[in-house]
């Protein structure tokens, strides 16, 4: 699956728009995965996951951070996200099932706040995104 | 993901036995496919499916032979895979979870065929294989 020059263009439009929101963008969207996806909880037994939960606010802001270097550096994903493909392999584990979870959760909230611009075309250029960015994170497990 | 030394010789071993009865484990699989998951059966509503069927035979000698061009070009299988690649994104467009299905089942069937040669290590060799030649099949569909 390869990112198309529109895709590109799209995801990069996108995240322009996110502007500065990318931390409570991210935290929305966990609470979301943790809501509809319960399964998910398991990989946070160390966190307060009650709304407003200040781990949560913490690591959506992690999580948005991470997405916006790889819209940073659509030509290069899996050198930029390098480090946190090892992590994932080495020490998180996540199960790649969960990938799509958030992916979705992520895409759901960007649609909540930014109806305009996630236009059925771009809500595929983010989706092929955020699928890539899931290969790179779960490519080195085995 | 990619095959490591090792994995690529298991997988080229289980090879030179499986060719040799390359038909039978190939319809043998098939077969499995569409008794176990019988809604992969919607693919194939001009085909005959009941055990024994000629079509049934002529296509697991088919997917087989695919298998076996890509376990010769190891080094090299988005190369191989090229054509058969194109054939499922515009034309087959087999929805992905169905690769996890049939590889499943040939995996049952190599386990069945070759039990004293199945072991973890061999199983989990062949189930990497499998979950790439998967992944270069559905990597253009979009």
């Amino acid at each position: 699956m390869v990112l198309s020059s529109d895709d590109k263009a799209n995801v990069k439009a996108v995240w322009s728009k996110i502007g500065s929101h990318g931390a409570e963008y991210g935290a929305e969207a966990l609470a979301r995965m943790f809501l509809s996806f319960p399964t998910t909880k398991t990989y946070f037994h160390h966190f307060d996951l009650s709304p407003g939960s200040a781990q949560v606010k913490a690591h959506g802001k992690k999580v948005a951070d991470a997405l916006t270097n790889a819209a940073n550096h659509l030509d290069d994903l899996p050198n930029a996200l390098s480090a946190l493909s090892d992590l994932h392999a080495h020490k998180l584990r996540v199960d790649p099932v969960n990938f799509k979870f958030l992916s979705h959760c992520l895409l759901v909230t960007l649609a909540a706040h930014h109806s305009a611009e996630l236009t059925p075309a771009a809500h595929a250029s983010l989706d092929k995104f955020l699928a890539t960015v899931s290969t790179v994170l779960t490519s080195k497990y085995r | 993901m990619s095959l490591t030394k090792t994995e690529k010789a298991i997988i080229m071993s289980i090879w030179d036995k499986m060719s040799v009865q390359a038909d039978a484990i190939g319809t043998e699989t098939l077969e499995r496919l569409f008794s176990s998951y019988l809604q992969t059966k919607t693919y194939f509503p001009h085909f005959d499916l009941h055990p024994g069927s000629p079509q049934l035979r002529a296509h697991g000698s088919k997917v087989v032979a695919a298998l076996g061009d890509a376990v010769k070009n190891l080094d090299n299988m988005e190369v191989a895979l090229t054509r058969l690649s194109e054939l499922h994104a515009y034309i087959l467009r087999v929805d992905p979870v169905n690769f996890k299905l049939l590889s499943h089942c040939l995996l049952v069937t190599l386990a069945a065929h070759f039990p004293a040669d199945f072991t973890a290590d061999v199983h989990a060799a062949w189930d990497k294989f499998m979950s790439i030649v998967s992944s270069i099949l559905t990597e253009k569909y979009r």
